[in-house]
């Protein structure tokens, strides 16, 4: 079990309002699952990521990843967690402007303190197990939507992190882009066994994962479809996961 | 990675990068050339000071004559007639009369009390010397009838006086010169510090005893000498041996002749009546003014800062102005400056919520994204520094070239301005008492220190300014980089 969590509550104080976004949240999450969280806006999905993300600490409840109870680190216990341990790709991609793709890419390796010549080295092969190698001295703007989110994924990649989340990943693609990145996060899941947690609000790809779970008010609900119902069970389109040599 | 991020960002924002180093520079140059300025009317005042006593002087003793003492009054030469026995009735006699003394308001002091200065604590070095006026009368005594009188000849050139009517002088020529002793084996500090020989030579520091003389150039055109001819003091023939200039506004003697032999022509046995001393730094010489005073309860104890509050003119006008006005202006400007910078620090790492946000998530710790922000203020602060210096000297060059030349007067010959101190009124007497004015150019001086001052004010200022902005970015959340809208 690479996650536990019992009755994980998040309480936010808005303008003197109190919001509920979580209000008790019992989950368990597997090594090596491809889980889709979905739920519509305020349903919490988002404050859930940021939990299993350890971007934030829970109210109240535990919350246990590999054993470590998150709701009781400290904060630079949490920094370290999610430099060692974990990726994260954005809908807006989030990539530093002013940086190259190469230079994007390295920014996940700067808190490991590893030599430039080896955090050269590896934001480079990252680059090209996403097939960007090319592109790898170009800055954002210069690169297609498509293209910076792989950047993003080789950046999540390059330190082979335990998990990979991704918050509405192919939000700002269009469809056939979004074919490519959601079947290039399939590949790397069916390929590599790499544990995808995905906020997404978009069916299709909520279709890709071996898991799904809905988020109303801050509770779970009860899924619509089966849960446990492994990816190859969904009906895929005409392509084939994206490959990419 | 780290001057990667810095320099590329900056790029991204050069216009703000841009505003916010101007900005600081605009500050620092201010402080610069104020400061260069305050420096520069700090230095006329000294070329003043020193042109008025001296390099090096830094005190000077002296004792005053109070009014009605005896020594320095009207002179009497004492002049009699010859015995009515040894001369003819109808007869007349020559005079040729030659009296030195001490100048006027002054009195003498012992020499040993030079010594004594020497050894205070604080004293670097201590000279005294001896100024005395020369009178010379010639002429005849003319006899017409029975009767004799004596007459006593006041100083002043104003020709004979007779009583009794039977006595008349005629072809009276009085002249008269300054002349001052001077410790020959010192001669750095004293009357003759600050002069330069121009033909000649100076004197030989052994020559303590010699009658050799030094004369101003001002005197020896009037009086056509030469280096080789000689001058007559009461009855000892010295030899000029050297020709002197001494700054404009000096007071000045005309003839300079070793001590010793001053105070032997003057009947003033191991007297002095002006004492120039030296303190070892600038911060010791209030504490020395105490200590002589307490070797010497009745003299007058001058410091160039006393001399400096007596100092009236344009020249004094520009030190109000720059230490007032100038100075405030300065620290506005670099407030004005800061605060700018800071602002512009805040506003952008606003900008960057997502980004630093994103760095967050990505495990970068707090202290790395406030370095990233500090780094780039304190290069804009660099920047600003280097442009600000340059602006501070071209202000201050800007400056010496409009400024007019600045005049100094010092002191006056009539009664001294109510509220001057003690010790600057028996300073004038002990300087003949004349008003003096100086002129002097003003300079804006850019020294090492500071150019060294001016980077590190602005330097400063990229460190505060980056301290705000470096506050707001600590404080972003990881879950920042979730935001839907930046």
């Amino acid at each position: 079990m690479l996650y536990e969590l019992t009755n994980v509550t998040k309480l936010y104080t808005q303008r003197r309002k109190r919001v509920d976004a979580l209000a008790g949240i019992d989950l368990t999450i597997d090594q090596g699952e491809f889980l889709a969280i979905q739920g519509s806006t305020g349903s919490g999905k988002t404050t859930l990521l940021q939990m299993l993300g350890a971007m934030d600490r829970p109210t109240s409840g535990s919350l246990l990843f590999e054993g470590r109870d998150l709701a009781k680190l400290g904060e630079s216990d949490l920094t370290e967690l999610r430099s060692h341990s974990f990726g994260f790709i954005f809908q807006a991609f989030n990539l530093i402007p002013t940086l190259t793709a190469q230079e994007n890419v390295e920014t996940a390796l700067v808190p490991w303190h590893v030599s430039i010549k080896e955090r050269r080295s590896r934001a480079a092969e990252a680059l090209e197990g996403v097939g960007l190698a090319d592109r790898a001295k170009h800055i954002p703007s210069e690169l297609s939507g498509g293209e910076q989110q792989r950047v993003a994924i080789a950046r999540a990649l390059v330190r082979a992190p335990r998990v990979i989340f991704a918050d509405e990943p192919s939000g700002n693609l269009d469809e056939r882009t979004r074919d490519d990145i959601i079947g290039l996060l399939e590949q790397l899941w069916r390929e590599r066994g790499q544990t995808l947690i995905v906020v997404t609000h978009d069916t299709w790809v909520a279709g890709r994962a071996s898991r799904r779970i809905w988020l109303d008010a801050g509770k779970l609900e009860a899924p619509p479809v089966d849960d446990r119902r492994g990816a190859e069970a969904i009906a895929t389109p005409d392509r084939e996961p994206a490959l990419r040599a | 990675m780290f001057f990667t991020y810095i320099y590329r960002e900056l790029r991204r924002r050069h216009r703000q990068a841009l505003l916010t180093a101007l900005g600081l520079a605009v500050g620092v140059a201010s402080v610069v050339a104020v400061t260069a300025y305050a420096g520069g009317v700090g230095d006329a005042q000294d070329e003043v000071l020193q042109s008025l006593y001296g390099v090096g002087t830094d005190i000077t003793v002296s004792q005053t004559q109070k009014l009605g003492e005896g020594q320095g009054g009207p002179q009497s030469f004492g002049m009699r007639p010859p015995d009515s026995g040894s001369a003819n009735a109808a007869g007349s006699a020559k005079i040729d009369r030659s009296v030195v003394t001490s100048s006027p308001g002054q009195k003498s002091i012992p020499q040993t009390k030079v010594t004594t200065i020497s050894g205070l604590d604080g004293v670097k070095a201590s000279t005294g010397s001896l100024s005395l006026t020369s009178l010379h009368v010639t002429g005849k005594f003319d006899q017409t009838q029975g009767g004799v009188s004596s007459g006593a000849v006041s100083g002043m050139p104003t020709g004979g006086q007779s009583s009794g009517g039977s006595l008349q002088m005629s072809g009276i020529d009085i002249s008269s010169f300054s002349l001052a002793g001077v410790d020959v084996s010192n001669l750095k500090l004293g009357p003759l510090s600050a002069g330069q020989i121009t033909s000649g030579r100076s004197f030989a520091s052994d020559e303590t005893d010699a009658k050799v003389a030094l004369v101003t150039k001002a005197y020896a055109k009037q009086n056509g000498l030469a280096v080789g001819d000689s001058v007559k003091v009461k009855s000892t023939k010295f030899k000029v041996v050297g020709i002197v200039i001494l700054p404009s506004g000096s007071t000045s003697s005309d003839v300079y002749v070793p001590l010793a032999r001053a105070q032997k022509v003057s009947d003033n046995k191991n007297a002095v009546n002006q004492i120039y001393v030296q303190a070892d730094s600038a911060d010791s010489i209030s504490a020395v003014k105490k200590e002589i005073k307490q070797v010497m309860p009745k003299a007058t104890v001058t410091t160039s800062s006393d001399l400096a509050s007596q100092v009236s003119g344009s020249l004094s006008s520009a030190s109000s102005l720059a230490d007032r006005l100038g100075r405030w202006l300065a620290v506005a400007a670099l407030v004005a400056a800061f605060a700018v910078a800071s602002l512009l620090s805040v506003s952008a790492v606003s900008r960057r919520v997502r980004e630093f946000g994103t760095l967050k998530a990505l495990g970068w710790k707090s202290r790395r994204i406030v370095g990233q922000v500090l780094g780039e203020s304190v290069v804009t602060g660099l920047a600003g520094g280097v442009i600000g210096v340059a602006l501070g000297i071209a202000g201050a060059r800007l400056i010496t070239a409009l400024s007019p030349d600045l005049k100094a007067t010092m002191g006056s010959s009539v009664p001294l301005p109510p509220g001057a101190p003690a010790g600057a009124g028996g300073m004038m007497e002990a300087l003949g008492g004349a008003a003096q004015t100086v002129t002097v150019r003003l300079a804006a001086p850019i020294s090492l220190n500071l150019v060294l001052l001016a980077v590190g004010l602005a330097l400063a200022g990229g460190l505060l300014a980056g301290a705000f902005g470096g506050w707001h970015a600590a404080r972003l959340r990881p879950a920042d980089a979730l935001r839907r809208v930046d």
